[in-house]
Formats: C-alpha cells, sequence, structure tokens
C-alpha cells in the first residue's frame, strides 16, 4: 500500500464485474439525496457485507463559484456572500474575512467591536455546536436532543436578529469593525442566555454521555490519530479530540481574544465519544469567554477610519481564525484595484471531510453516519 | 532558516522576505519537490495548510501556485510560491502531505494545472466532462460549459 493510499482510497469502480462472481464486494451510493449527510453530499461505499473496504467522496453539488464571485465584486460588495459557505456559523465567516481584509489594508478594528465580536462569534460557536449535536445525535438514532438544541439555539438566533435584524446569515460585521451599535439592553439578554444556557448543557449531558447506546454508537468509532489528523490537515474539535492541543484563538489571537482566559479542552482517543466531550467542554467555554466579555465591553468607536472607496495596496495576506468547524483561513490577493484580484477560501469542512475515508475503512455501515456526524461538515462550505 | 535554505538551494530561491508581518519563499519550480520536504522534514512545517493558485494570464509563466505551511513546534506559517508558465506540470506534494490530495484537485479543478504523481487527478467541485477552468481570469463569470448543460441537465442554458 503506498503511502497516500493509507489516507484515501481511490475506487476503481470500472473493475467490478471481474470479480463479480466469487466475491460479495457491493458498491452502493450513499446521497446525494440523504438524510444523514448533511447536504447534498454523495458518498460512494465499496462494501464487504456491512464492512467498509473503500469510499470515495463525490462532492460540488453546492458549488456557487464564491472564490470567482468574489473577483467581480469590490471587498465591501463581498462581505455578505461569505456567510453563505458555511451558513450555520455565519458570524465566523465574517469575521474571518473582515479581519483578512483589514490586514491588507493595515488598519484595525476599534477595542468595543472586538469585543462585539468575540461576543456574537462565540454565540455562534455555541449555536454551532448546538445543531452539530442535535443532527449527530439524530442520526445515530436520539431524536430528543434536537428538540431540546433548536429550541435553545433559537434564543442565540433572537439575540442575533436583534442585533442586525437577520438570524443565519447575519453579515453582522463590517471591513473595519461593525456596523451597528449594541442595542439597548444587548449586555442583559446575553447575561441572561448566560445563565439560561448551561442548566440546559447539562441537560444534553444527561441525556447522552452516559447513555449506554450512545456509548456502544460512538466509543471507537471512528478513529483517528493525532499524527493522521496532522497528516491530513484536519483541525478543530476533531484534531484536539484526537490530542492535539491546537487552538488559534491561542496558537495566533485575534479580535480581543488574547484578553480573556479560557481551557483548550482535548481527548485522547481520537473517538467519536471523545469528540462529543470535546465540543461540550468547548461550549462551557465559549460561555467562560462570553461571560468575561459582556461584563467588560470598553466603551468607544464601533468602527475603524477608513476610506469610503477600499483600495488596498497591492499585496496578498493569509489570515485565519478558529471557526466551530476548524481553522477557516481567507487568503486575498490585491492588485491595488477595489475588487479582489483573487479571495481564496481555506474551508475546514472540505478539508476535514478528507478524513472521512480513512476513519470509516474497515468499519460499519451504520458508523459512515455516525462518523459524517462527528466531523461536523457544512456542504455550503464544502462546495463554496 | 531562510539563510540556511538559501545556502542549499542558491538562486532556487528567488526571494524571501515578510510582508505585513507574514512570511513567503518565491521559488524556482525546479526546487519545489525537494524544498517541500525539507520544510516538512528539517524546519518542522508538518502542516499543509493549503495549496492553491493565482492566475496572470499576461505573464509569460501564468499561474502562481502557493502552499501555505505551518509549523506546530515553532507557531509559524510560511508562504511558498512558485511560478508556472500553463501546460507545464507540478510535483504533486501529496507524498509529502496527504492533505495536499483534494486541494490540488481543486486547483485543477479551477485553474488547470496538473501535479503529476498525484493518486487520483480528476475534477472535485465541477462535474468530470465539464470544459474550462473558472478561475482563470479569461473565463468569464457568466460563461458556463453549454454543452454540457445542455446534455446532462436538459435545459437550453444554466443562466
Amino acid at each position: 500500500m503506498t503511502d497516500s493510499a493509507k489516507y484515501i482510497s481511490h475506487l476503481e469502480l470500472g473493475e467490478r464485474d471481474e470479480t463479480f462472481l466469487d466475491s460479495n464486494e457491493l458498491i452502493i451510493n450513499m446521497g446525494p439525496q440523504h438524510p444523514a449527510t448533511h447536504g447534498v453530499l454523495r458518498v460512494i461505499l465499496k462494501l464487504d457485507g456491512e464492512k467498509v473496504l473503500g469510499t470515495e467522496c463525490v462532492i460540488g453539488y453546492l458549488h456557487r463559484g464564491v472564490e470567482k464571485i468574489a473577483e467581480h465584486r469590490t471587498y465591501t460588495m463581498f462581505n455578505p456572500y461569505v456567510d453563505r459557505m458555511d451558513y450555520v456559523a455565519a458570524v465566523s465567516n465574517g469575521l474571518g474575512y473582515c479581519e483578512a481584509v483589514e490586514k491588507l489594508l493595515n488598519v484595525e478594528a476599534p477595542p468595543r467591536a472586538n469585543y462585539i465580536r468575540v461576543i456574537l462569534a462565540e454565540l455562534n460557536r455555541l449555536a454551532s455546536h448546538m445543531l452539530w449535536l442535535g443532527t449527530h445525535a439524530l442520526d445515530i438514532g436520539a431524536m430528543t436532543p434536537l428538540f431540546y438544541t433548536f429550541r435553545d439555539r433559537e434564543e442565540i438566533l433572537k439575540i442575533f436578529e436583534k442585533y442586525c435584524g437577520a438570524r443565519l446569515t447575519t453579515h453582522a460585521f463590517r471591513i473595519g469593525g461593525c456596523q451597528y451599535e449594541t442595542y439597548e439592553g444587548f449586555e442583559r439578554d446575553v447575561e441572561k442566555f448566560l445563565a439560561f444556557v448551561p442548566p440546559k448543557i447539562d441537560e444534553y449531558e444527561e441525556l447522552l454521555t452516559g447513555n449506554r447506546i450512545w456509548l456502544e454508537r460512538t466509543r471507537g468509532v471512528g478513529v483517528i490519530s493525532g499524527k493522521d489528523c496532522v497528516a491530513l490537515g484536519v483541525t478543530g474539535p476533531v484534531l484536539r479530540a484526537s490530542g492535539v492541543k491546537w487552538d488559534i484563538r491561542k496558537a495566533k489571537p485575534y479580535a480581543a481574544y488574547s484578553d480573556f482566559d479560557f481551557e483548550i479542552p482535548t481527548g485522547q482517543n481520537g473517538d467519536t465519544y471523545d469528540r462529543y466531550l470535546v465540543r461540550m467542554r468547548e461550549m462551557r467555554q465559549s460561555l467562560r469567554i462570553i461571560e468575561q466579555a459582556v461584563g467588560k465591553i470598553p466603551e468607544g468607536p464601533i468602527m475603524a477610519r477608513i476610506p469610503k472607496v477600499l483600495k488596498p495596496p497591492v499585496g496578498e495576506i493569509y489570515h485565519s481564525i478558529e471557526a466551530p468547524k476548524g481553522e477557516l483561513g481567507y487568503f486575498v490577493v490585491s492588485d491595488g484595484s477595489t475588487q479582489p484580484y483573487r479571495v481564496r477560501v481555506r474551508p475546514p469542512s472540505f478539508v476535514n471531510l478528507q478524513a472521512l475515508d480513512m476513519m470509516v475503512r474497515g468499519a460499519l455501515v451504520a458508523d459512515v453516519v455516525a462518523v459524517i456526524g462527528t466531523l461536523d461538515i457544512v456542504l455550503g462550505e464544502v462546495d463554496r | 532558516m531562510v539563510t540556511r535554505l538559501k545556502q542549499q538551494y542558491g538562486t532556487g530561491i528567488r526571494e524571501a522576505s515578510t510582508y505585513l508581518g507574514q512570511a513567503y519563499m518565491v521559488v524556482d519550480f525546479s526546487v519545489i519537490p525537494e524544498l517541500l520536504q525539507v520544510l516538512r522534514d528539517q524546519e518542522e512545517f508538518d502542516y499543509c495548510v493549503d495549496v492553491t493558485a493565482l492566475h496572470y494570464p499576461q505573464r509569460e509563466k501564468q499561474f502562481d501556485v502557493i502552499w501555505i505551511l505551518y509549523s506546530f513546534a515553532k507557531n509559524e506559517r510560511i508562504r511558498v510560491k512558485t511560478m508556472i508558465a500553463d501546460g507545464e506540470a507540478l510535483p504533486s506534494s501529496t507524498p509529502v502531505w496527504p492533505t495536499a490530495n483534494w486541494l490540488e484537485r481543486e486547483v485543477y479543478d479551477m485553474f488547470g494545472i496538473r501535479f503529476d504523481g498525484h493518486p487520483d487527478l480528476k475534477r472535485i467541485l465541477l462535474p468530470e466532462g465539464w470544459k474550462g477552468h473558472p478561475l482563470r481570469k479569461d473565463y468569464g463569470i457568466t460563461q458556463q460549459d453549454q454543452e454540457w448543460v445542455q446534455i446532462n441537465l436538459g435545459i437550453e442554458s444554466g443562466q
């Protein structure tokens, strides 16, 4: 087996007939329309009975050419488009893009804007993890958590709606800071949420953490080592659950993250259960960050002094943030005009999905569903 | 690190500098497979963040191919950039970083740059059989493969 085949198998789909009579190999399609693929993802499975011999992902069904669109819009006009990539964590997408362009312009958002950004981005992380938990548990067969998490996620979306008028594709930030001042009672709403949500997380954990069915379905499923994660470029909670303590909020702090005290939860086994635990603990850490931030939002302007027409100097920049799914990077190239010469998005879901094949090889068909869920992919971001 | 690499590769490394605090290197494409291997093995850039490309149609060597690398040990990022002409192929970096597999496929899909030794170089986001590479500058924003659309979707135009 060559080295690359260790990580990603390449199915030779044409050769099946020769071995048809003396083997039990079966090639089936999962998706693109399948409730457990979280969107339009097609996975070709090569099976020996219930056992998975190899997989191949077919993606691109949601490809909208976001990177091409960027080249035909001004820097400001492109901003709302990034929300449509990872549509369950739109705030993070916008944060990464705005900060990348700010770096290129060599301006910094004022401290007040940075605090608002951190609060909203962490709320969004919670919302994203809640949605992940609900759908992941539903895939595995536990229906109740879905209703609980959607109920509680609603509270976050209400705050977004009150802040900027939108619930999902928020377009909350602008290049140079924030468009909107916090509304009357923003702090109170966030504090109310901070008191409201920890018992709810306890409730989710009560349902799942010690649940025997949950343990059977997740423990030892989709194991990936830290070394393989690094080789495959996997980031985010998946990497941390394999024991690599790395988070961009700590490694290369952005916005106001260096002001706050929080931990990076890690796991040891790199299985689906550890990834579940890591995300649960991350939710509590997000609450900690919001708690520290909301009490001391500095006074001052929310917008840096930037020109009406943005013309960054010729050059290129790579900036990445810790999105709920992993490292979300923007590589922006300017030719000195009002439109970017190129915007490359480094999507965490796309890169993480590459690990699916390695994680499910040798496992059972039912585990494929669990592993797709645990990778926490959003197809809008995979396909862009 | 740069001086060490410069000693080893001489003029192969054309430029090594920083812009807005970010380190980058412009290198000759002949040193590419070796240099990337050295960066991973000796300089500990064990995480390949991204592989991407840029198109400058008016240049003789039309494409910039860029690797963004990260080192966990040093907490450092570096961009390695090389230039190639249309039709030239680069050696694949999949043996160095398995993650380059899909990233290179995307570069091939969007720019038509070939990577020699890639285990399965085919389109990834666009359908197999599509003509044209959309992120090239000479590809219009509303342009599409009319023939493909008519045959496979049964409609006159996707626009």
